[in-house]
């Protein structure tokens, strides 16, 4: 049988390509590069990821100049196509700047870079990433951000609530996010963020293996 | 066609910590100075080709809204340059 094909888009300054790149391929699936500047058949792809980085130096707000690239039309197709979509970091914020995903990512309330691992709760079970996993299930894998506070009014949140929309949730809060929300979905279920970083936790030797239980869906 | 220079300002929502602002704010006051608060955000000119003033007036605000400014978590304020 086939391998799924994956598709990890690349923007000037992303940095978790590679990274991702191999932890797909780990995950049983085949990963496929996306460029921003080119249009790509939604398709051909069972999924795509959009890793963490810096996407144009952060420039404006965080995710915003990448979230109007060329590639992000058929993202958009891929979204409304019901395509599993995953945003990692700088990728769940281009996925919230581009308005496939509710709510903004703002700075830290502490103002630092957080680099450090943290616990996560299971809490939504809208997306594929991690379906396997029971509601409730913890999950330890490490943060690296600066624009990290998950932030959405009160509507929005009771919203994100009523429709099970909040996929993970911060065991410990580090950066001030609202509800302590790590990761959400979008009202389907098929576009996916969080902002720690799964493909950072593939290894014992890289201090733990849990990431690949929330992309370990092609194995 | 003519050229219409606008000052796009965006700041902060209310709601929304100005982590900025508050560093400033408490650096401005840990130096003696007699600071109540501060706010931080962004001014951007923008120059756009348009027939007449009212549609340069309307593309300006279309792009603030789109683009410059994250209406989730900023305001924004479109004046004539």
């Amino acid at each position: 049988m086939a391998k799924a094909k994956v598709g990890v888009v690349r923007f000037p300054g992303t940095n978790c390509d590679r990274d991702v790149f191999e932890a797909v391929g780990l995950s049983g699936a085949e990963p496929i590069w996306l460029w921003h500047e080119d249009l790509f058949d939604s398709a051909q792809f069972s999924a795509l990821i959009l890793p963490g980085g810096f996407s144009y130096g952060d420039y404006l707000r965080s995710g915003a100049l990448a979230a109007r690239a060329v590639a992000m039309k058929s993202v958009r197709e891929a979204a409304v196509r019901g395509t599993p979509i995953l945003g990692i970091c700088n990728g769940f914020q281009i996925l919230c700047e581009a308005r496939l995903l509710p709510g903004a990512l703002v700075r830290n309330t502490g103002r630092r870079f957080i680099d450090s691992w943290v616990d996560l709760k299971k809490v939504g079970s809208r997306t594929v990433f991690g379906g396997s996993l029971p509601s409730g299930s913890g999950i330890r894998i490490p943060i690296a951000h600066a624009d990290g506070r998950f932030v959405i009014d009160d509507s929005g949140l009771n919203e994100l609530r009523d429709r099970d929309q909040i996929w993970l949730e911060y065991q410990a809060n580090p950066n001030g996010s609202i509800a302590a929300i790590a990761g959400v979905t979008n009202e389907n279920g098929n576009v996916a963020g969080l902002m720690p970083h799964p493909e950072r936790a593939f290894h014992e030797w890289m201090g733990g293996t849990d990431g690949r239980r929330l992309l370990e869906i092609w194995s | 066609m003519k050229e219409f220079l606008f000052g796009v300002t965006v700041m902060p929502r209310r709601e929304v910590l100005d982590t900025q602002g508050r560093a400033v704010e408490e650096t401005l006051q840990r130096e003696g100075e007699p600071v109540v608060s501060c706010r931080v955000g962004r001014f951007i000119e923008l120059k756009v080709k348009a027939e007449n003033d009212a549609s340069a007036l309307t593309m300006a605000n279309k792009i603030s809204e789109s683009l410059l400014a994250n209406t989730l978590i900023e305001t924004f304020e479109v004046r004539r340059g």
